[in-house]
């Protein structure tokens, strides 16, 4: 880079209401030069980016989570609390906050402002969605509101071309000046009769500064009556997830294969080229397997976040949660939990990464625990194997196929124990603290802008690719190098799995596996099955010795039937249940939840649901004559 | 009457916030500021425009110019004339 810096980087701020715009604003501020942390100690997502004004300065600019009031009620409201009084220890307190407002709504906005006011920071009010203001007729007389809050203001309009000129023509002047005008702080916690106050004087300002035409945004009323119809709505909403769960499902599938095609290639491509031995097993099932298990999840998250991103763009996503409030919340879960527990279905990790979508961190973390307990594609080839192997094929009641039922059988005990765990999880760690009560703002219906669905979505995907990546990556080594080592002494008969640590386990297992009808070739099975539940197929057929992998299943599942009785079999199923069988998921929840307590709980409920679960099943077949 | 017990199209304005004993799990206070927060201020002018469809729960009320979406159990400390 040639630019020099003049002087270290001003710390701005952005804070205001949810649904003002605010992240609009950031995008279009700081372009694509964003980074995405966690702030320390907390799971709370840190946005940051730079920008240069006009005349030169670097200024790193901060989002921090929407808030209506600084009196801090959740971790996200914490950090905006803190950020902004310089309570926190690794940050600088900012030199200039930038207070942003939806200029159609400016009602809870000035409160804040009122509010933010008796921080003794500097203040700017930016009023975002100027145009859409100005097209509804809601006149605001700048001068006059900036005069009656004593706080500088000025327009924005984030999502047009050239809508964020002023603002950044302002920002100049103010870091001019920014780093004298600091008062102390006199902020504390509002009493109800101080926020009544502040309203009644935000209220008087509107009264004086803003004139709005007699009728509100009648677009988004006509709208509303349909998509909020009690019925209606309900099959609308509906509907929007069937073309979702399929987008994900079915649209990711052929770019998934192609994924997964060029690394076979390329690992095949390697395994030519390297001589045989212990570094091509490593860059052929290590690397190269281990990097392709990370970029095959990338279609499906850029698929749902991109309809995620449009939902909330659109301004529908708050109007779902109204919709799924009830039902929801029946099971202990918020309203906009049912994204992520659809998108689980196709796989837990975009289905995990989606729960951003659920603002309150408890709720967030309850839906993170059951999500897995979804069933997800890649359970199915294994599913499939056992069914068509020890599963008659025969049609019951006259009409459903036993095979069909035992798989729908699968899947309803995935989802009811989704919703038992919830409600377990909600009385064993939240019992003391009470339920946060649903409230939110359903703010006007918006057109998405491409430009900002599009970089939203960018950033998700150098996220996943970024912070995922490496644990997933690193777990796929080590899985690899379980299976791997020791190498098979000269001269060994069997396949390589069983010389190594993997069967070294599997053996180790079997006192306690036996219990549940697991002989020790299924516990090996399992080892590199953490790398992708599908993958267990091929081990099987490794340690059964039959070569041709996943793609000979008919075969594998032959040998399964000779080897296997109809408990052990019916038993591998419900484990395939409950197990924490897939390690990407495990490393998605170590960096979504910023904590290994919490991979740890997931990893020893589902364990310990699983082991019961073929404990009961194998022991109730048996007794049956299975 | 308290907002929860309103129907929809119900039109009137706000007179008080008023938290009994069970209307929610947080404390009194807490609910009183949230509410207040949402702009649930004495005078405002409310407007029941949707209902959900189980238990007629939630409800989405006009507050001024903005949409709310609240429970009719947080509603109940929300008084209306």
């Amino acid at each position: 880079m040639s630019v020099v810096a003049q002087s270290d980087p001003l710390h701005f701020a952005l804070i205001g209401t949810p649904n003002s715009g605010k992240t609009a604003l950031f995008n279009a501020l700081t372009g694509s030069r964003q980074k995405v942390a966690n702030y320390p100690g907390v799971t709370v997502e840190r946005k940051s980016g730079m920008l240069h004004t006009p005349g030169g300065r670097s200024v790193n600019l901060i989002d921090l989570p929407g808030t209506y009031s600084l009196r801090a009620r959740s971790p996200d409201e914490e950090v905006t609390r803190d950020f902004v009084l310089g309570r926190f220890k690794a940050e600088a307190a900012p030199d200039l906050l930038l207070c942003v407002a939806d200029s159609t709504n400016l009602r809870l906005a000035l409160r804040l402002v009122l509010e933010l006011k008796r921080v003794g920071r500097p203040l700017l009010l930016v009023l975002n969605m100027i145009d859409i203001a100005r097209r509804r007729g809601i006149d605001i007389d700048l001068d006059r509101l900036s005069a009656e809050l004593g706080v500088p203001a000025i327009t924005a309009a984030a999502v047009r071309r050239g809508g964020t000129d002023d603002l950044m023509r302002r920002l100049d002047e103010l870091a001019a000046t920014s780093e004298t005008s600091s008062t102390p702080a006199q902020w504390q916690a509002p009493a109800a009769a101080e926020l009544r106050a502040a309203q009644r004087e935000a209220d008087r300002i509107i009264a004086a500064a803003v004139k709005t035409p007699a009728s509100p945004d009648t677009l988004t009323s006509r709208l509303d009556a349909v998509l909020l119809h009690p019925v209606a709505g309900l099959v609308i909403l509906l509907a929007i997830l069937f073309v979702m769960f399929q987008a994900v499902f079915t649209w990711a599938k052929p770019l998934m294969d192609l994924i997964t095609a060029g690394f076979d290639a390329l690992g095949a491509f390697s395994h030519t080229m390297l001589p045989d031995g212990l570094l091509q097993s490593f860059v052929e099932n290590g690397v190269i397997s281990g990097v392709g298990s990370v970029i095959v999840f990338l279609p499906q998250i850029l698929i749902l976040f991109l309809f995620i991103l449009l939902l909330e763009d659109l301004g529908y996503m708050a109007r779902a949660a109204f919709l799924m409030d009830r039902i929801m919340g029946g099971a202990g879960l918020h309203g906009r939990a049912f994204i992520p527990l659809l998108s689980s279905f196709a796989c837990a990790i975009p289905g995990i990464m989606a729960t951003r979508v659920i603002d309150n961190p408890r709720d967030r973390l309850t839906t993170i625990l059951v999500a897995p307990l979804m069933t997800c594609s890649v359970r199915i080839p294994v599913y499939t194997l056992i069914i068509s192997a020890f599963i008659p094929d025969r049609t019951i009641w006259g009409f459903a196929s036993l095979q069909g039922v035992v798989m729908f059988g699968l899947y309803a005990a995935g989802i009811v124990s989704a919703l038992g765990v919830s409600a377990l999880a909600k009385f064993m760690f939240w019992r003391e603290s009470p339920t946060p009560p649903f409230m939110l703002e359903l703010p006007d219906y918006k057109l998405p802008r491409p430009r900002s669905v599009l970089m939203g979505v960018y950033t998700r995907a150098r996220m996943f690719l970024h912070r995922a990546g490496t644990t997933i990556f690193s777990m796929m080594v080590l899985i690899w190098f379980l299976a791997s080592f020791p190498r098979p002494p000269a001269g060994a008969t069997g396949p390589a799995i069983d010389y190594s640590l993997a069967a070294l386990i599997g053996h180790a297992m079997e006192p306690i596996t036996s219990a549940i009808g697991f002989n020790w070739q299924i516990n090996v099975a399992l080892i590199p099955g953490m790398a992708a539940r599908e993958v267990a197929v091929a081990a099987l057929g490794t340690v059964y010795a039959i070569e041709g992998g996943k793609e000979n299943a008919a075969q594998i599942g032959q040998a399964l039937a000779q080897h296997w009785s109809l408990a052990t079999a019916l038993a591998v199923l419900a484990w395939y249940i409950f197990a924490p069988q897939c390690a990407s998921t495990l490393a998605v929840i170590r960096r979504e939840t910023g904590s290994w307590k919490w991979m740890a709980v997931t990893f020893g409920y589902m364990l310990a649901l699983a082991y019961a679960a073929a404990f009961v099943t194998y022991h109730t077949a048996a007794l049956l004559g299975g | 009457m308290a907002l929860g017990l309103a129907h929809r199209g119900f039109r009137g304005h706000i007179t008080g916030i008023a938290v009994g004993g069970d209307t929610s799990d947080l404390p009194a206070g807490e609910l009183e500021r949230r509410l207040l927060e949402l702009g649930f201020t004495e005078g405002a002018e409310v407007e029941i425009l949707h209902e959900g469809l189980f238990g007629r729960d939630p409800i989405a009320v006009r507050v001024n110019d903005a949409t709310v979406a609240i429970r009719r159990r947080e509603a109940m400390a929300i008084l209306v004339s």
